[in-house]
């Protein structure tokens, strides 16, 4: 139908670390659990690769809501990385929550690489926050739009 | 002379409006800037904006071209639209001069069509000082504070805005306006000027120069010692570029949308350590060669160039503004001994 | 104290332990005092001045002035010793080419607090007890010094130096003057209105970057924002984007690190209250982490490069309301 106000459909984007999480989603693939295709991630070494400006560059670039998965704690790959990353995110998210910025629309979550199912939930909780939280109005460029 | 009493100062402003955009300088989230005039917005008593109304012709940030990729094609998109009429309204007289500055490098050959499109369609409405500020040099400059140049001069007393027009422009936007206005003597006006002109010649900075400088001192002003020291505490940033009247150096740059460039300008500082970067790399290496760049275009190189002009009409605001308060009138008094 | 001053480096120019006096030099007016290198005692009296203007932290200049040959004496004012430390923690200086003379400070104010309060026309300033006289050419004026003190001094961390070889005066106390009461206010609004202040302010910024030169917690030798390979528009603030991704990302960069010295405000010439950007991250600290005053101590290891396997998770940002 011509007419319909088409439904809105939020870009994510999901870092997730190679060593837990991105298997995670591997197996939530192979056992054809599904979750929204909106969703896009990108694989990082560990959840400490991300950057604070990673996540401001892709609300940018037009995301509605991003999400860093990575190991439990205790269990990076790599000792000690998700620690640093836990630390940074907190402090992040409780920035862009004080400039009156969505704070639900950032999130951080452990999935290891056995937890197929819990990444397919996270992912459909996720969308289902952004979708009610509508598009980025807040941290968006406008010269990036289309 | 015309006059309307300020009772009615918010009509005026209504009726100006309503025809063309107004800018009026207004206290915003504790400055006073120039702000677009709607509602009855009250008008600003600070003496001066904390930015230059410079921004009105050479605004911060311009798009001067758009590319949008569209698989094996590119689109060429002109971003610019028609510039609507509007009117900046209390345009001290040192910003009034800095637009002759600002012209003699834009409207020179080539002419630069996005601000000559934007000259053409402003008219500057300027306000006479009252209360000059200790940091002001604008006489220096052979600026009268109390009779500032535009295309419409005010004046505002205790009770009335006078008004006098200067240029056809002016005329103009007087004429959209007359019904408000009546025609008054100048008492008032010359007894303004009489008591602003005690005032300046009060002022710290009243016998402040910049004669000794053009030109013909170039190489001497240029191999000082004194840029060391000068220098010494700079810290590269461009709060003194940035807030000036006159500074008009800007960089071309390529910004990827993710769908297309946009090709902007915007202001560049001489204070930046990438300022005039090429691709053999950075001609001035240290802060002191960039530092001595900014006082030396405004000081030498544009009085060389332009008859004998200054790059520089004496607002204060980087006396004000410098986070560690050095500025041109200390260094042109430290240069000075050695010319 | 400027005499006392004076005399002490002066003497110390005399017996060799220093080659150069780094202070604060007399200007055009009583307030434009700029941060200076003075290396004689000629120099020293021709220009050297202590008094409620010399604001500027001059910890940061050490950075270069190490670099080069002998050794600087260096006032530093009790606030001032925190950033000293903070960058000795980093490498940054080389301790052993300063010597720190703590000096004491009542509270600064400046040239633009003053102008703040409707003044203009600045001729001079006397200072009377608790009260300051600014003589203008309007006439007279007479000012609480509270009433005049920049915000950072109104709410003064500290009154005690952290690190020097010898101290003028007397030892003062770490004080607790509410510096995060502003911060919990701006908690406690909506998120709508929390935006809203923020967009006020923000959008005033005019990409100066003079809160990051002047910053001694920003001694990168060359910028994330510098680097045209970022994507980003670098020199001016393009839009509201860059605007709030300059100040977050700043802000971020010098968490844990920042010692409250407030420079950053101090020196925007738009007036942005950029200091609660960072008070923001040190209450947050604080209050997840454990108390931890950056520069308190020379050495300590910085919050954001350091955990506990019990630190909370993100997701308390959802629950903590009002904080």
């Amino acid at each position: 139908m011509p007419n319909e106000v088409k439904a809105f459909k939020p870009k994510i984007v999901a870092f997730c670390c190679n060593w837990c999480s991105y298997a995670g989603a591997d197996l939530a693939g192979t056992n054809r659990l599904t979750y929204p295709a909106d969703v896009k991630i990108i694989r990082v070494p560990c959840s400490c690769r991300v950057n604070p400006m990673f996540i401001l560059r892709a609300f940018q670039r037009g995301a509605d809501g991003v999400i860093l998965c990575g190991c439990h704690p205790g269990d990076c790959h790599y000792t000690s990385g998700n620690y640093y990353a836990r630390r940074r995110m907190t402090l992040l998210f409780s920035m862009l929550d004080y400039l009156g910025i969505e704070k639900e629309r950032t999130r951080v979550e452990w999935v290891s690489a056995a937890e197929g199912a819990k990444f397919a939930a996270t992912m459909n909780d996720f969308v289902a926050t952004v979708t009610a939280l509508g598009e980025n109005k807040r941290l968006e460029d406008l010269r990036c739009k289309e | 002379m015309l006059k309307i009493s300020l009772g009615k100062l918010t009509d005026l402003f209504d009726a100006i409006a309503e025809k063309e955009a107004l800018y009026i300088p207004a206290d915003k989230a504790g400055v006073a800037q120039f702000t677009r005039y709607e509602n009855g917005l009250k008008m600003s008593d600070a003496l001066n904006t904390n930015r230059s109304a410079k921004d009105f012709f050479f605004p911060q940030i311009e798009n001067l071209v758009d590319f949008k990729v569209n698989g094996k094609n590119i689109e060429i998109i002109d971003p610019r639209t028609e510039q609507e009429d509007f009117v900046v309204f209390g345009v001290r007289g040192c910003d009034a001069r800095s637009f002759s500055v600002l012209d003699k490098v834009f409207l020179a050959n080539p002419v630069d069509s996005y601000y000559a499109n934007r000259r053409e369609h402003g008219t500057i409405v300027s306000m006479a000082c009252t209360r000059p500020a200790e940091t002001c040099f604008c006489g220096s400059f052979g600026i009268d504070a109390s009779d500032p140049e535009g295309d419409v001069t005010c004046w505002k007393t205790e009770d009335a805005l006078y008004l006098r027009a200067n240029t056809e422009k002016g005329e103009a936007l007087i004429e959209k306006v007359k019904p408000l206005l009546e025609e008054s003597d100048d008492a008032a006006v010359e007894a303004q000027k009489a008591a602003t002109k005690e005032i300046l010649g009060k002022l710290p900075l009243r016998s402040f120069t910049t004669e000794k400088f053009g030109g013909d001192v170039m190489m001497q002003a240029f191999n000082s010692d004194k840029w060391n020291s000068l220098s010494e505490s700079c810290l590269g940033c461009g709060t003194c570029t940035f807030v000036c009247p006159t500074c008009q150096c800007y960089d071309i740059r390529d910004f990827n949308t993710g769908n297309g460039i946009q090709r902007f300008r915007c202001w560049d500082s001489c204070m930046y350590s990438d300022f005039t970067q090429m691709a053999g790399g950075q001609p001035r290496l240290t802060q002191k060669e960039r530092f001595r760049q900014r006082f030396m275009h405004k000081l030498v190189y544009f009085p060389a160039n332009n008859n004998g002009e200054y790059g520089c009409v004496g607002c204060g605001r980087c006396l004000s503004k410098c986070p560690i308060s050095m500025n041109i009138v200390k260094v042109a008094k430290t240069l000075e001994g050695e010319l | 104290m400027q005499g006392m001053m004076i005399s002490r480096a002066k003497e110390l120019l005399q017996d060799g332990t220093v080659n150069r006096v780094l202070g604060w030099q007399a200007g055009e007016f009583v307030y434009d005092i700029t941060p200076a290198v003075f290396e004689s005692a000629e120099e020293l009296d021709a220009g050297f001045v202590y008094n409620a203007f010399c604001g500027s932290n001059l910890s940061k200049y050490l950075i270069k002035e190490t670099i080069k040959e002998g050794k600087i004496l260096v006032f530093l004012k009790p606030c001032d010793t925190y950033s000293f430390n903070q960058l000795l923690t980093e490498h940054r200086i080389d301790r052993d080419k300063i010597y720190v003379i703590g000096i004491p400070c009542q509270g600064k104010t400046s040239g633009e607090m003053l102008k703040a309060k409707g003044i203009s026309g600045i001729t001079g300033i006397k200072e009377d007890g608790d009260n300051v006289i600014v003589e203008t050419i309007y006439g007279n004026e007479t000012f609480a010094r509270a009433d005049v003190l920049e915000e950072r001094c109104r709410t003064c961390k500290s009154k005690k130096h952290v690190v020097y070889d010898e101290l003028m005066g007397e030892e003062g106390e770490v004080l607790d003057s509410g510096r995060f009461d502003m911060v919990a206010k701006l908690e406690a609004m909506t998120p709508d209105e929390r935006f809203a202040f923020w967009r006020s302010q923000l959008s005033k910024c005019i990409r100066c970057n003079a809160c990051r030169n002047v910053c001694p917690a920003c001694s990168c030798e060359k910028c994330v924002f510098d680097n045209p390979n970022s994507g980003i528009s670098q020199k001016a603030a393009a839009d509201s984007f860059e605007e709030n991704m300059f100040h977050i990302i700043r802000a971020f960069h010098v968490a844990g690190r920042c010692t409250d010295c407030g420079e950053c405000s101090r020196v925007c010439p738009q007036n942005i209250p950029l200091h609660l950007l960072n008070r923001k991250f040190i209450k947050d600290i604080n209050e997840l982490y454990g108390e931890y005053q950056a520069g308190e101590e020379a050495g300590s290891r910085a919050p954001l490069v350091n955990y506990t396997t019990g630190d909370v998770e993100p997701s308390i940002v959802y629950h903590r309301e009002g904080k």
